[in-house]
């Protein structure tokens, strides 16, 4: 079997004449997490119902665990997932919400316990599902995606309306499950929370894949940059000249020089800014981000 | 195959046993099932008729074998707005909730899904059909006595094959009503739209088109499921509406099947 958890090859899908998703490329080792990423309207949701066997893809192939996507039935059972937000029935109790899809899906009824209390529902799970706040929706919707033990688990914002302390929960949660061999293929807009806990990323703008691969590939392509401040702003234009002499690209920005370059080099530019007769007051080398590299590859606005 | 049918069965009969919809429908069919049968029996001596658009229906015809269920068989038309009501509710509210992915992704089967969930309202119309037969019957037996309506013949060999008969014609004409909201929630995925629709057409156009040209009464599709229930009409006989009926449902069903295993869930 191969090791790849999910493997998309030209996967495109169409409405009328707009392609949401064109000509898709990626592939996403087992036991992972993987962020997929994009802005609004990029065709992140179209993929993962794609991929569920919810909408039928207009070209391509795509495989999950090894088995077509035009075959979910075979995959599915090993699938947990939740979409654009938690659905459930509001009349019925979260516990009786869980036991709908469990008596679905042949899994036990003891697993709706536990699942709740592994997702802080536990004292709720009797309270009619209309009744919870939109953090507890989205905690049923994360345990109703673990209730077939999933070998992958799709998440596509997760932590939506979710507290500070409720996000770290739920990202303390998707470590230990790949810790355990699940993979994790998680849309969110809380690039620094991706960032922290994915090994991959994949990248769509516009329908398509600008970047699939390790996240630490997708940051050896990102120069490193530096940002300078000096103590007479009118400075900042002497030190634009020293960098651009250097061989450095080098742009203002709220008040700051960003000057592309290594670490390293830091230290030679105080130098030369030293014998300027400019007073640096703040020099950091910065290493490229999951969020700025968003914003440059997707040609998004900050 | 069958088991995985059996477990959706189950999932959707979680649904439907909720107390707000079980008790509540019901207590709609209690509530119809004694205003007919009383209204019948309490009215029997009125000039302007005690039966539907007027009709008599007098104390010879209600000492027949078949007067337990004539308060009963009448109500299948009501019973059938509450089906379609129902059927309909259950099935859109997967769209408009968006429930219907996380059924989808669990059980990918869509024709199963499909069969599994009709199996379980079935169950729910059986219950229904029921319900309603007990209190009518019950209510009818109770009034009858006081109205001077023999009895005698209700509950003989006779009697019982009439009450198994009407059971019979009432679930299938409530079962038909049902399928008909099943398919206009799959078609138009939106509650309130599929139950407008169909209570409108049922109650409003069906009685206009009816009454302007009596004729289309032959044809119009409430008329058919109504006369099933009732085992027959004047105007349009039992197998006439019986196989027009089944036409219906079947073309209804078709389509609907074809929409709902090829129409994507991007909601």
């Amino acid at each position: 079997m191969s090791n790849l958890a999910i493997s998309v090859t030209d996967l495109s899908k169409k409405y009328g004449a707009a392609l949401a998703v064109s000509h898709t490329n990626f592939q996403v080792p087992l036991g992972t997490i993987c962020g997929f990423v994009g802005p609004n309207g990029a065709g992140k949701t179209t993929t993962i119902r794609m991929l569920l066997g919810l909408i039928t893809p207009t070209g391509g192939t795509g495989q999950i665990l090894g088995e077509s996507i035009t075959s979910p039935e075979k995959y599915l059972p090993q699938v947990g997932a939740m979409i654009e937000g938690p659905a459930f029935y509001p009349a019925l109790s979260g516990a009786e919400n869980l036991r709908v899809l469990a008596t679905l899906g042949g899994f036990p009824q003891e697993r709706v316990d536990q699942l709740l209390q592994q997702v802080g529902l536990a004292d709720r799970g009797k309270s009619k599902y209309k009744t919870y706040s939109l953090g507890m929706k989205q905690r049923l919707g994360i345990a109703a995606a673990l209730l077939p033990d999933p070998k992958i688990l799709m998440l596509d914002e997760p932590t939506n309306g979710l507290d500070p302390e409720g996000i770290q929960e739920i990202r303390q949660l998707l470590r230990s499950l790949a810790d355990n061999g699940t993979t994790v293929f998680v849309s969110s807009h809380l690039l620094s929370e991706l960032e922290l806990i994915s090994e991959y990323i994949v990248m769509l703008r516009k329908g398509e894949v600008v970047f699939a691969g390790p996240i630490q590939e997708l940051f050896d392509q990102q120069q490193p940059y530096m940002i300078v401040k000096t103590e007479n702003i009118g400075d900042l234009e002497k030190i634009m000249t020293i960098a651009q002499s250097a061989g450095h690209h080098a742009h203002i920005r709220d008040g700051a020089a960003h000057i592309e370059g290594p670490a390293d080099w830091a230290g030679t530019l105080n130098k030369l800014a030293f014998e300027a007769g400019i007073l640096l007051t703040q020099l950091s080398p910065q290493l490229p981000n999951l969020e700025e590299t968003f914003f440059e590859m997707t040609g998004e606005q900050k | 195959m069958i088991r995985s049918i059996t477990r959706i069965f189950f999932a959707e009969w979680r649904k439907l046993r909720r107390p707000t919809l079980l008790l509540g429908t019901l207590g709609a069919v209690a509530f119809f099932s004694i205003l007919v049968s009383s209204l019948l029996f309490l009215m029997i001596d009125s000039p302007n008729g005690n039966g539907d658009r007027g009709i008599r229906i007098t104390r010879e015809m209600l000492s027949l074998p078949s007067g337990a269920t004539q308060a009963f068989s009448s109500i299948g038309n009501l019973l059938g707005i509450i089906a379609l009501c129902v059927f309909a509710a259950q099935t859109a509210q997967e769209y408009s909730l968006g429930t219907l992915r996380n059924l989808l992704v669990r059980q990918p089967g869509r024709i199963r899904l499909l069969v599994g969930k009709l199996a379980s309202m079935k169950v729910f119309a059986i219950i229904m059909t029921l319900v309603s037969a007990v209190i009518s019957i019950g209510v009818s037996y109770a009034l009858a006595g006081g109205k001077d309506v023999n009895t005698t013949l209700w509950f003989n060999s006779d009697g019982r094959l009439e009450i198994a008969k009407t059971l019979l014609n009432v679930f299938i004409s409530i079962l038909g009503f049902g399928i008909i909201g099943m398919v206009l929630g799959i078609l138009l995925r939106s509650p309130i739209s599929s139950i407008s629709l169909g209570v409108l057409w049922l109650l409003i156009v069906e009685n206009i088109v009816g009454a302007v040209k009596s004729s289309t009464l032959q044809w119009l599709p409430g008329n058919q499921l109504g006369t099933i229930a009732v085992g027959g009409t004047e105007s349009v006989s039992y197998t006439h509406a019986l196989s027009l009926s089944g036409l219906y449902v079947g073309i209804a069903l078709v389509i609907a099947t074809v929409l709902f295993t090829r129409r994507d869930v991007a909601n």
